[in-house]
């Protein structure tokens, strides 16, 4: 991974990663994928992928209401918030 | 040159189910800012999601519509994105394995042809919150009450040639849904919401064009006008020697512009994966038997019916079958008083000349189906003739009562009283006595029309409630003695 | 009072020979006379402590109250605690006071145990030192030099130094085992969809389970029908019946069938451990159990394929943690690019933001096939070796760490060595497996762990041969001589 690599990873991630830093972040990643690059000899030639641990199937809820207005309870905890809504800066479409 | 345009849409119809997709908070519309936001919508952290059964009712009941497959095994999987209105960061859909398989649908066109139009596929997934871009000291709002109301997203293939056959596919599937009782159809709140991918291509060629895709439009009208506008844009770029962008297109139906979504710039790594949160739903046989017969009656079964059975034209079976709530009130009414064609005339002229005026939506309408009924069953039993029929309908609109208490109450009983009526008549002839003599000199064929007159003047002379096959069988009787 | 086993602390409180507000207050005292040292604790609630306390003694006087009723207990950090700050150990959650409570929070509160505070961790549980944390790395009583373990490390610590008698944790890779070990206590993780996740901030969906860390089985035994239930908040917690764990704590081990996976004895275990957890293995046979060697052929992919898919889902799990709705949010954000990126990266340490690049990497268009749909399908076959030795035997055992308590500050650096720390316990969470970490021995004085693998739902199984074992041995009575 090189540095603009991992600026375009960390621009998906949204996290910011300084100049400075790129280098140090980029080798410590590529030495992850290294390791787990391993993964490459597994033999799983016929194998099902696996995305949960059991064999469960999903359980569907009844159509029934069961929540209450809590906004006040949640926008307490908010870090900006005005007239019942979130304060975000201008969001252009 | 010749260009073919080339159309496909995707549709986003939110599901008409008491709560949200992933949690038990209400969908209602209209509530105030962020009060139908539980914990779980706001992806508090640790929050879970449990989906919910009727959404899949809903998704299964459409795919059932089309003749789709319906997926009876299907996953959930999480498409990664940042947003305001996504509190995730991800949404919830359907990708590998959507509910909705695919179908087709024949649309009506204006000349009476039928287009095909096939549906690629229809998944599940939920809806964003909403960004309000009122100005907060140069922020904007987020308000999360929509966000994870049920959606499903309706994918076509390309198959769509002109503006005229994607508004036609459209109301098509509009009142499909509405007709299902999926979806409340209500389009001004956006409860269905159509993307649609445009290209052109020289007529001839097979091979596509660059499409782009114009998102969020809520009105038939904006839609044909945005396919328009795209159309005759790519077309230019092309001619004048330019290519054109894949990009993600907003049409503002207020200007009547078009322009690129700098949000979409970047092309998206939305690195779907199966989400860990949620298990592989499998439908049982019981359940798809439970929403087979939970299937309401669709529009072109609705429509042979009123053909075969009721007696209806074309013409008006294809109206009254279109739009399910018209067709519940014109059944009612029909039940009502039993007669199907005096039902559809009514529903089809004074109610509806009456709904416009007032723009009321036929579930409100201010004279219900039964009270139509009665006002028909006294116009069929000659209680009152249709014209007065009208005056009490007008009545009946203003809340005056239903039609036996309208017709008591302003004395409109028709005259049938022979009696009566000849007292009417002979008063008119001993005072009209030169128009009588005309009338008994004149040829054969003149006298139809002088007759009218006389009718005329025995109705004012009985205020309108004479009896009219009554008053002019004793006319021609008298006039001919 | 420190020192008392639960099952007697229960019995005091049933027959009122102690008040849950003494017990209470005791460990109180403890905690603030030890933990400055230790750091195991991020959030003591002692006022709300002692409310509780008291409330549970008005029950216990009633006559019926509950049979945990005025137990204290501490949960970790990640559990959304009602009203009490829920940190997970970032910088991203400092200020965050939970709405609601987890579910097993809910649980225990129904049954009157008392919560004393919340655990120290690794951030967001992403770690196996307890190093991580934005409140300071947690210190190993044994060796305050060392490290606890992680990332249940401040649950771990803090019931080793008998600073609350038992205590919630998490488990995704090894942490609830791995500190357990490095602690000379014993752990617990109940079988994948056991334990509600409800309420649980979410490292990788698939793999968390939420557990318990105490000085016992016995102890564990009498938690853990209480933590666990079917949640229908949960779509991936299992309805079925939850056991009497405690029924099979004196079932005798003859006819036990023990596997001994060849693979968790190979060259990178040290000599000493292999020795403590022979020995361990030996008093089994001695108790009637009769051992075979096993192979779980796949063993070496566990880690691989775990540090794919746990930063996979955590990668798509932090995305929340946005600075729109709560947490932390940067100063004066420039744009929506600035507000999200600044908050995440001033919220989110070093660790938990290698995990989720290595995530959305090992997702993006282009590897997706390469790295998680490879470790997808390599966990089914870590799956396969465990279901084919189950066939064969009842119980598996061997190590649960490769070393004993490592020197802080020694791994932090190296990423790839810190992820190899849990080469013994990834394989039971891939497959989602119950396991079971177990004092059995000491290493320069240094605790040694002895892992028990369990079937499925075997729970109850397991907790009887941790306590057949443990009423033959007495490691797990031993404390660190400093916080006796």
């Amino acid at each position: 991974m090189n540095r603009d690599e991992i600026q375009q990873l960390a621009k998906l991630a949204r996290l910011s990663i300084s100049d400075n830093n790129a280098d140090d972040v980029a080798s410590s990643i590529t030495e992850v994928l290294a390791f787990v690059g391993q993964l490459v000899n597994a033999k799983t030639d016929n194998i099902a992928p696996m995305a949960h641990p059991l064999d469960a199937l999903q359980v569907l809820r009844a159509d029934d209401i069961t929540e209450v207005n809590v906004r006040e309870a949640m926008q307490a905890i908010a870090p900006a918030t005005e007239n019942g809504l979130y304060l975000v800066p201008k969001v252009i479409d | 040159m010749q260009w073919e345009t080339v159309i496909g849409l995707e549709i986003h119809v939110q599901l008409a189910t008491q709560t949200k997709i992933f949690s038990g908070t209400s969908t209602a519309f209209g509530a105030e800012p962020n009060t139908q936001a539980s914990a779980i919508d706001l992806a508090m952290p640790g929050t879970l999601p449990v989906p919910n059964r009727q959404a899949f009712k809903y998704a299964a009941m459409f795919g059932l519509a089309i003749n789709a497959e319906i997926g009876r095994r299907s996953v959930f999987e999480r498409k990664n994105y940042f947003y305001p209105d996504l509190p995730k960061g991800y949404q919830t859909t359907q990708l590998a394995e959507p509910i909705v398989g695919a179908g087709v649908i024949d649309v009506e066109l204006d000349d009476g042809s039928i287009k095909q139009v096939r549906i690629h596929h229809a998944h599940l997934e939920e809806d964003a919150g909403k960004s309000l871009h009122e100005d907060f000291h140069g922020m904007s709002g987020i308000d999360l009450n929509r966000a994870g109301t049920p959606l499903i997203e309706i994918v076509t293939e390309p198959d769509i040639r002109t503006a005229e056959e994607a508004v036609a596919f459209a109301k098509q599937l509009h009142s499909l849904v509405v007709a299902l009782g999926i979806c409340d159809g209500e389009m001004s709140q956006g409860s269905l919401r159509f993307d649609v991918n445009i290209s052109v291509r020289p007529m001839g060629q097979e091979k596509l064009g660059t499409r782009t895709e114009t998102k969020n439009l809520n009105s038939f009208k904006f839609m044909e006008e945005a396919i328009e506008l795209e159309v005759a844009r790519q077309i230019s770029v092309i001619e004048s020697g330019g290519s054109i962008r894949q990009e993600t297109r907003l049409y503002n139906g207020d200007t009547k512009k078009a322009r690129a979504m700098r949000s979409k710039e970047d092309s998206n790594d939305y690195r779907y994966f199966p989400c860990p949160d949620l298990l592989p739903v499998e439908l049982s046989d019981e359940f798809l038997a439970e929403v087979k017969a939970s299937m309401p009656e669709l529009p072109a079964a609705k429509f042979a019916r009123y053909v075969n059975d009721l007696g209806l034209s074309d013409y008006d079976a294809s109206i009254l079958s279109a739009d399910a709530a018209t067709a519940t009130y014109f059944e009612a009414a029909t039940a009502a008083c039993g007669q199907a064609k005096l039902a559809a005339n009514w529903v089809m002229g004074d109610l509806a000349a009456l709904l416009n005026r007032t723009e009321t939506h036929i579930k409100n309408s201010p004279v219900s189906a039964q009270d139509l009924g009665g006002l028909i069953t006294r116009i069929n039993d000659g209680t009152i003739n249709s014209k007065m029929a009208k005056t009490v309908f007008e009545a009946m609109a203003a809340g005056e009562g239903n039609a036996d208490t309208v017709i008591e109450a302003k004395g409109l009983k028709q005259v049938s009283d022979s009696g009566a009526l000849e007292k009417i008549i002979d008063d008119i002839l001993a005072n009209n006595s030169q128009q009588v003599d005309n009338y008994r000199a004149a040829a054969e064929d003149k006298r139809p029309k002088m007759l009218g007159f006389f009718v005329g003047q025995c109705m004012k002379a009985s205020k309108g409630q004479a009896n009219p096959q009554q008053l002019n069988e004793l006319l021609l009787k008298k006039l001919g003695e | 009072m420190h020192n008392h086993t639960l099952a007697q602390l229960v019995k005091q409180l049933q027959n009122k020979t102690v008040s849950s507000v003494e017990l209470t207050q005791h460990f109180l005292d403890r905690i603030k006379q030890y933990d400055g040292e230790l750091n195991s604790f991020i959030t003591v609630t002692a006022e709300q402590a002692l409310a509780q306390a008291k409330a549970a003694d008005v029950l216990l006087a009633k006559g019926n109250a509950p049979a945990l009723c005025g137990l204290p207990i501490a949960h970790k950090d990640n559990f959304c605690t009602q009203g009490v700050r829920t940190s997970c150990a970032s910088k991203m959650l400092d200020n965050f006071i939970a709405p609601y409570n987890a579910t097993i929070v809910e649980n225990y509160l129904a049954q009157g145990v008392v919560s004393l505070g919340k655990t120290n961790m690794d951030e967001f549980a992403m770690g196996s030192s307890s190093e991580t944390s934005y409140y300071g790395a947690v210190k190993n009583p044994w060796v305050t030099n060392c490290v606890p373990g992680g990332s249940s490390g401040g649950s771990a610590a803090a019931v080793a130094a008998r600073l609350v008698p038992a205590a919630t944790a998490s488990d995704t890779g090894g942490s609830i085992r791995q500190p357990a070990a490095l602690c000379g206590i014993s752990g617990l993780k109940p079988t994948y969809g056991r334990v509600s996740r409800y309420g649980m901030i979410a490292y990788a969906s698939s793999l968390d389970q939420a557990g318990l860390i105490a000085r016992s089985a016995e102890d564990i035994a009498l938690l853990l029908g209480t933590l666990a239930s079917h949640d229908p908040k949960d779509s991936t917690s299992i309805n079925r019946p939850v056991d009497d764990y405690t029924s099979l704590l004196n079932q005798p081990l003859k006819g036990l069938r023990v596997g001994i996976p060849e693979e968790y004895f190979s060259e990178g275990l040290n000599a000493a451990i292999e020795k403590c957890v022979r020995e361990a293995i030996a008093v089994l046979e001695q108790l009637g159990a009769t051992t075979k060697a096993i192979r779980l052929p796949n063993t070496g992919l566990s880690v691989p394929a775990y540090y794919v898919i746990a930063p996979a889902e955590a990668s798509a799990n932090l995305s929340r943690f946005d600075g729109v709705r709560y947490g932390h949010r940067c100063d004066n954000p420039q744009d929506l690019e600035d507000l999200y990126c600044r908050s995440r990266s001033e919220g989110f340490g070093d660790e938990v933001k290698r995990r989720i690049l290595v995530g959305a990497y090992a997702l993006s268009a282009g590897y997706y096939d390469a790295y998680f749909g490879k470790a997808q399908k390599a966990r089914r076959l870590i799956q396969q070796d465990f279901v084919a030795a189950f066939n064969d035997v009842d119980v598996i055992v061997g190590p649960t760490t490769p070393s004993p308590a490592f020197e802080a500050g020694s791994k932090i650096a190296d990423p790839v060595a810190m992820y190899l720390e849990d080469i013994y316990t990834i394989a039971t969470n891939l497959a989602g497996l119950p396991g079971m970490s177990i004092p059995c021995g000491f290493v320069d004085g240094k605790p040694v762990g002895l892992q028990i693998i369990g079937n499925y739902f075997s729970e109850a199984q397991m907790l009887g041969v941790a306590h057949q074992y443990q009423s033959a041995t007495d490691f797990h009575t031993l404390a660190p001589a400093s916080f006796s």
